[in-house]
């Protein structure tokens, strides 16, 4: 593990196995972050770990001691209620020190219960309000295409977060201007918050809607790294139009007694809870 | 109406006889309001066949799913989707349902706004706005899902009504009136649990304001759960010789025009206290009332020009300048500018 610590991107070149070893390392903070505070959103994190993984620790160009490098990759979490996953990954780069991490939530912390741009190193937009990342980070990738940058901006959606128009209608608008530098992540775990997402209002056929809009679109398990890594590796090659990977993931991966449980969405975990859950992931670390 | 200061209106006696003490609401029934509508509208369900319930993926945290497994055919959760949501039920009222359409306040009020204006306010459709996680209230999740605008935008809006009832009885009986009138409504709940406060017999009408302690040195204007805060305010400045009336205005829009010109009038100061910016909302309404026809010195409570932060709701109530010592002082300051007027 000690290949990934706080290195820029050119000095780390974090195997397949690092990076699985990472996103335990990610799972463990996130449960230990929503126990302290006993308050978040632990399924949605952890369905989105190893993707955020890989995007921190191996795809994405960074510099942790300067977090508006204009020249950086871009990562917006546009559901952001899931940030544990977010601010364990930036910690465990270098973003900030890993102290913070028990502080989310409280008074005067810099881990908002949302992700605030303007409160923690390495956030790159406020969000939390669903359907609205998504659209910045189009703004975001016009930006790059205007000052001829060759940054590429990447954000994750939930599927639930897929039932706000606002979704769609920056889906109309990126194959329109082009927009190869842009890459969408659906964390397709099937949930929202009320209950099975196919219950509430269906929004699959997913690949079928992203196509129809025009976009590149890849399908992967978002659990295995060997899926993970190729996909996001191959975007920046795709030239003339937005990709969007389309991950089929499990809502609270890596704790069994969360995995697929709707509960779980918006839930802490009592002591006996996070105590078997931190067991389980250090089993998985080894 | 008697004279005597001190003289609670419907307030339960052991809310009364706990308020000078150091946890005024320690043995209170705490109940956030959310789950008060929740009730509220279970029970309209069962006595008024056009009350329809529409959801937008927050129907387990507001508990309206109680409604969705009593009456699964009058409930509709449209997903993430509020602009849908609200469209929808004005679409709905035209027919002569009665929606009422649920989620936090934040994407009630700003998320589909212009749903809220064109579709419900503007046609005046009968479409019941039921905003839960009002204010500062749902402390961790921080700013986006902080509604501190939302009384200050609805009632900037023609043909509104803004009702924000101030604990679980005056909530369940704040559901029942706006089911009763023929017109939009919005209804403005607390994620976080607030005293029961209020005996059954609490006369809850559309605009008009009660008096729930009477008093003669100055009065505070308070909603919502600010109005908890106040009574125990009032209590500690009563240790101090001031005897401070206050007013539960639960409906800012329409507002009670009489009963804040009888305070100004009779009390010569006064405070408003609400957990809301102090731009728009019920200090603006006093304020505008006061300017106009009685000027007194008067100060607000109230959100000042920032965004607050996550944090635990009764901490951040205090930090950001509305909690009782925040109340008692202001109280102070305008009794000093009477008395030096
Ligand atoms: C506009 C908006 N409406 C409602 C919410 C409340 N909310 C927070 S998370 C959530 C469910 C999100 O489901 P999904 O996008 O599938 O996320 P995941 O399952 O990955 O956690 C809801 C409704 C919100 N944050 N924003």
């Amino acid at each position: 593990m000690s290949a990934i610590t706080t290195a820029t991107q050119a000095d780390i070149q974090p195997s397949i196995d690092d990076l699985k070893a990472m996103a335990q390392v990610i799972r463990r903070h996130i449960i230990t972050m929503i126990h302290a505070a006993q308050a978040g959103h632990p399924g949605g994190s952890l369905s989105a770990a190893d993707i955020v993984t890989a995007l921190y620790f191996r795809v994405m160009r960074l510099d942790p001691a300067n977090p508006s490098w204009p020249d950086r990759d871009r990562f917006i979490l546009s559901k952001g209620h899931a940030c544990p996953v977010w601010y364990a990954a930036l910690a465990e780069r270098g973003f900030f020190d890993r102290s913070h991490l028990t502080t989310l939530r409280q008074l005067n912390s810099i881990l908002q219960g949302h992700a605030d741009m303007r409160k923690t190193p390495g956030v790159d937009m406020t969000v939390g309000s669903l359907g609205q990342g998504i659209c910045a980070g189009l703004g975001m990738a016009l930006a790059g295409k205007l000052h001829g940058k060759d940054y590429h901006v990447y954000v994750m959606i939930g599927d639930g977060e897929a039932q706000e128009g606002a979704v769609w209608e920056a889906a109309m608008a990126a194959p329109r201007w082009r927009l190869d530098n842009l890459t969408v992540i659906v964390d397709n775990n099937g949930i929202q918050n009320d209950a099975f997402t196919a219950e509430i209002m269906p929004v699959e056929p997913l690949a079928d809607k992203w196509r129809a809009f025009r976009w590149n679109v890849i399908e992967i398990d978002g659990h295995r790294m060997e899926e993970i890594v190729p996909a996001l590796e191959s975007v920046k090659a795709i030239k003339g139009v937005p990709t969007v990977i389309i991950a089929k993931t499990i809502k609270g991966r890596g704790v069994s007694f969360m995995e697929n449980v709707p509960a779980w969405h918006g839930a802490a975990p009592n002591d006996a809870q996070a105590q078997a859950a931190l067991a389980e992931i250090a089993e998985g670390l080894r | 109406m008697s004279d005597h200061p001190g003289c609670y209106h419907f307030v339960l006696p052991e809310i009364v006889a706990n308020l000078p003490g150091d946890q005024p609401f320690a043995r209170a029934h705490m109940q956030a309001t959310r789950y008060a509508y929740a009730d509220a509208i279970l029970e309209l369900g069962e006595r008024n066949p056009h009350v329809v319930v529409l959801d937008a993926d927050v129907s387990k945290s507001m508990r309206t799913n109680d409604f969705a497994k009593r009456f699964p055919d009058r409930s509709f959760n449209f997903g993430i989707a509020e602009q849908n949501m609200m469209a929808a039920a004005a679409g709905m009222a035209t027919t002569g349902l009665i929606p009422f359409a649920s989620t936090y306040a934040v994407f009630a009020s700003m998320r589909a706004l212009d749903q809220v204006r064109n579709s419900i306010h503007y046609p005046k459709l009968n479409v019941k706005i039921a905003a839960s996680h009002s204010g500062i209230t749902p402390g961790p999740d921080g700013v986006t899902h902080q509604a501190q605008e939302d009384l200050s935008l609805l009632r900037a809006i023609a043909n509104s009504t803004v009702i924000a009832p101030a604990d679980p009885v005056s909530t369940k009986l704040a559901v029942f009136a706006a089911a009763a009138y023929d017109g939009p409504v919005y209804l403005s709940f607390t994620r976080d649990p607030v005293p029961t406060i209020y005996q059954p017999d609490f006369p809850l009408e559309i605009g008009r304001a009660v008096v729930i302690r009477e008093g003669w040195d100055a009065t505070i204007i308070a909603l919502r759960d600010l109005v908890a805060h106040a009574l125990v305010a009032a209590a500690q400045l009563a240790a101090e010789g001031l005897d401070v009336r206050v007013i539960d205005c639960h409906t800012l829009k329409p507002l009670d025009i009489a009963c804040i010109l009888a305070a100004a009038r009779e009390t010569g100061a006064i405070v408003t206290a609400e957990n809301n910016v102090i731009f728009g909302g019920l200090g603006s309404a006093v304020a505008e009332v006061l300017v106009e026809n009685h000027p007194i010195p008067m100060e607000r409570i109230g959100v000042r020009d920032t965004f607050a932060e996550s944090g635990p709701y009764l901490a951040l109530l205090d930090k950001y300048g509305m909690s009782v010592r925040h109340i008692a002082a202001a109280v102070r300051r305008v009794v000093a500018r009477k008395h030096a007027a």
